[in-house]
């Protein structure tokens, strides 16, 4: 059976659903083993054993967060090597696709990014050029590298649980080298909603805010969304960079995506046209925004969304 | 200093694009420079000019691999204010995937380092094509540097260099040392136009043609035959169409409450 490697980075407290949705996608593929960097905390060993887990890989050296990236692929590929694996998993996030890309080249090993399902011979899909086409493709070498996008599967624990087995792996001596290494570091505050590559639902917010995301933030509360923005809000400087869906920030494909005072340039509507359902809310009629959604308000947001919120909070009385 | 920019051929987003032929490789016709490139180049031009440009003896190279049309990017970058121009073109190089496209762009950088080593190679964040983000990191990798990818602030005092990248739980400061390979985002800098100046001066500059043979590198190595990846099919999504759309008689927000509701989204 195919050794199936999921590489866990500073999982925290708890495993994200991103990374339970990893664990389902390898128990489809073969034997689940992990190769984790940070801190091992009680619930996350616990979720680990209760997915199915066989093997975990723990890295000899403390200081991978240190750098970028550069020893992180090092260990990974120690790992690799360790568990014999021939299918890595790893989230979609920049860092975690930028691992994959040096660990594709430290193994000779065809990398695959933005994949949203796999099939069991390791055929990923993914979609491309803004969503346009969505295509099947194949890594052409003994070891396959995936980025899984969050939200492909709906994440499913095993049938039996196990008692992962755990074994360091050693980082080369040399992995640090040539890495940029990390000053400082900042944690940005957590806002309670859900994380947006991972949301269900999206309530996104550009110009036509003007300043005020408050009217989005109480819909978002009442719908349990998370917050997003065009490049216009963030460029503003009303809500984080964190929050730009679009080119040059997230890709997101949720359940619903709820747009309002966005006007839909092609560079937004390149990290928010797989969303399932659109619903756009925009003053102007002529907004490509319109083109692609499939409830669409001409209509002023400050006075549709909060009606909208009480609405929702009324039918739940 | 001697700093490498990485220029991408690209089809215009603002168009219909297409994946074509057997090996669904992208339908290059309607190409422009890829916008997140200028970033790149910017940052490029602001080191070389904070150190006393072209005059003090400092290079921005600008290295396009690509078929003939991605000369085009190379001439934009020229008229935008680097100061030569190389344009890797081999027929062996068609349908190279991230692996492959690294590989020759290693050899590329190593070959234009042979005589005074590069400093930096600098590259836009993402092609706006592939959108992979694969390419910066495989080439770090390859060159064995030190890589400061989506850097959206950039910094050189001396050889050491500063950036900040803005992660999704945290911001981080980075420090290198150079040579190094640096990625910008489209936070770090507002590029420059062309100006009628420089479009004249681009016309004096040189673009270097290079091919394979003149890197070393084998045609095996790179194109579907150097791929680590393939394509195996590509599907058309079909455009999504518009919905209903309502205008706002006062009642709107009710209105979209109940389409939450009928899509069961409630
Ligand atoms: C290299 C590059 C990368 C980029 N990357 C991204 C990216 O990742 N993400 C992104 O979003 N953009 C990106 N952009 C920017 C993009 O081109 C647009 O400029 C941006 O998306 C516009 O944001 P907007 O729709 O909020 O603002 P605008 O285009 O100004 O639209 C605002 C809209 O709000 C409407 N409006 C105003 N007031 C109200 C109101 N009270 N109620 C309802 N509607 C109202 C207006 O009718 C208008 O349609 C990028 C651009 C470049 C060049």
């Amino acid at each position: 059976m195919a050794k199936v490697l999921v590489f866990i980075d500073n999982p925290g407290q708890v495993l994200k659903k991103s990374s339970l949705e990893l664990l389902t996608i390898a128990r489809s593929l073969g034997e689940p083993a992990v190769a984790l960097n940070g801190e091992l905390h009680d619930d996350v060993a616990a979720a680990l054993g209760a997915y199915g887990v066989q093997s975990l890989y723990r890295p000899s050296a403390a200081d991978l967060n240190d750098y970028l990236v550069g020893p992180k692929a090092s260990y990974l590929a120690a790992a690799v090597q360790t568990a014999d694996a021939t299918i890595v998993l790893t989230e979609n996030s920049a860092e975690a696709r930028e691992v994959a890309a040096r660990l594709g080249i430290k193994l000779g090993a065809g990398v695959i990014t933005d994949v949203v399902a796999v099939d069991p011979d390791g055929t990923a899909h993914k979609s491309v050029l803004a969503g346009s086409y969505t295509t099947a493709a194949k890594a052409t070498t003994p070891v396959t590298v995936l980025t899984v996008k969050a939200n492909s599967v709906t994440p499913e624990p095993a049938v039996t649980g196990t008692a992962p087995v755990t074994s360091t792996v050693r980082v080369p001596d040399t992995a640090a080298a040539a890495s940029a290494r990390i000053t400082a570091r900042n944690e940005k505050p957590a806002s309670g909603r859900p994380d947006l590559a991972e949301a269900r639902i999206i309530v996104a917010g550009g110009r036509g805010v003007d300043g005020n995301f408050g009217p989005l933030e109480d819909l978002a509360d009442a719908l349990g969304a998370a917050i997003g923005a065009s490049r216009a809000a963030t460029d503003a400087g009303w809500i984080g960079h964190d929050a730009q869906v679009g080119q040059t920030g997230k890709t997101v494909s949720p359940q619903l995506y709820i747009s309002a005072g966005i006007s839909g340039a092609i560079q937004q509507k390149a990290g928010m046209q797989t969303a399932k359902v659109i619903v756009a809310v925009n003053k102007d009629a002529e907004s490509p925004i319109f083109e692609i959604a499939d409830f669409g308000i001409v209509g002023d947001l400050f006075q549709v969304l909060p009606q909208a919120t009480e609405e929702i909070k009324k039918r739940r009385g | 200093m001697k700093i490498i920019v990485l220029v991408k051929h690209v089809p215009d987003a603002q168009f219909d694009r297409h994946l074509t032929g057997e090996a669904n490789t992208t339908d290059r016709t309607e190409s422009i420079l890829s916008e997140l490139d200028e970033y790149a180049l910017e940052a490029a031009l602001q080191l070389i000019e904070a150190r006393g440009g072209e005059a003090a003896g400092h290079k921005v190279i600008a290295l396009s691999m690509g078929p003939a049309g991605a000369v085009n990017a190379v001439k934009k970058s020229l008229q935008i204010g680097a100061t030569e121009g190389v344009h890797l073109m081999d027929q062996a190089l068609a349908g190279s995937d991230a692996a492959a496209t690294s590989l020759a762009l290693a050899a590329a950088v190593r070959h234009l380092g042979a005589e005074t080593p590069v400093d930096l190679v600098l590259t836009g964040m993402a092609s706006t094509d592939g959108e992979t983000s694969l390419v910066p990191a495989q080439l770090a990798e390859r060159l064995d540097l030190p890589q400061v990818t989506f850097a959206s602030s950039l910094e050189l005092d001396g050889t050491r260099l500063t950036a900040r990248r803005d992660g999704d739980a945290h911001a981080e400061t980075v420090e290198a040392t150079l040579p190094a390979l640096v990625s910008v985002t489209d936070q770090i800098n507002d590029p420059r136009y062309p100006n009628f100046k420089g479009i004249m001066a681009a016309k004096k500059k040189t673009i270097t043609t290079l091919g394979l043979a003149d890197i070393g590198v084998d045609p095996s190595q790179v194109g579907p035959s150097g791929s680590w990846t393939a394509v195996e099919s590509a599907e058309a999504r079909p455009a999504r169409t518009a919905g209903t759309i309502i205008t706002d008689e006062g009642d709107a927000g009710i209105k979209l409450v109940d389409f939450l509701a009928a899509q069961k989204m409630l």
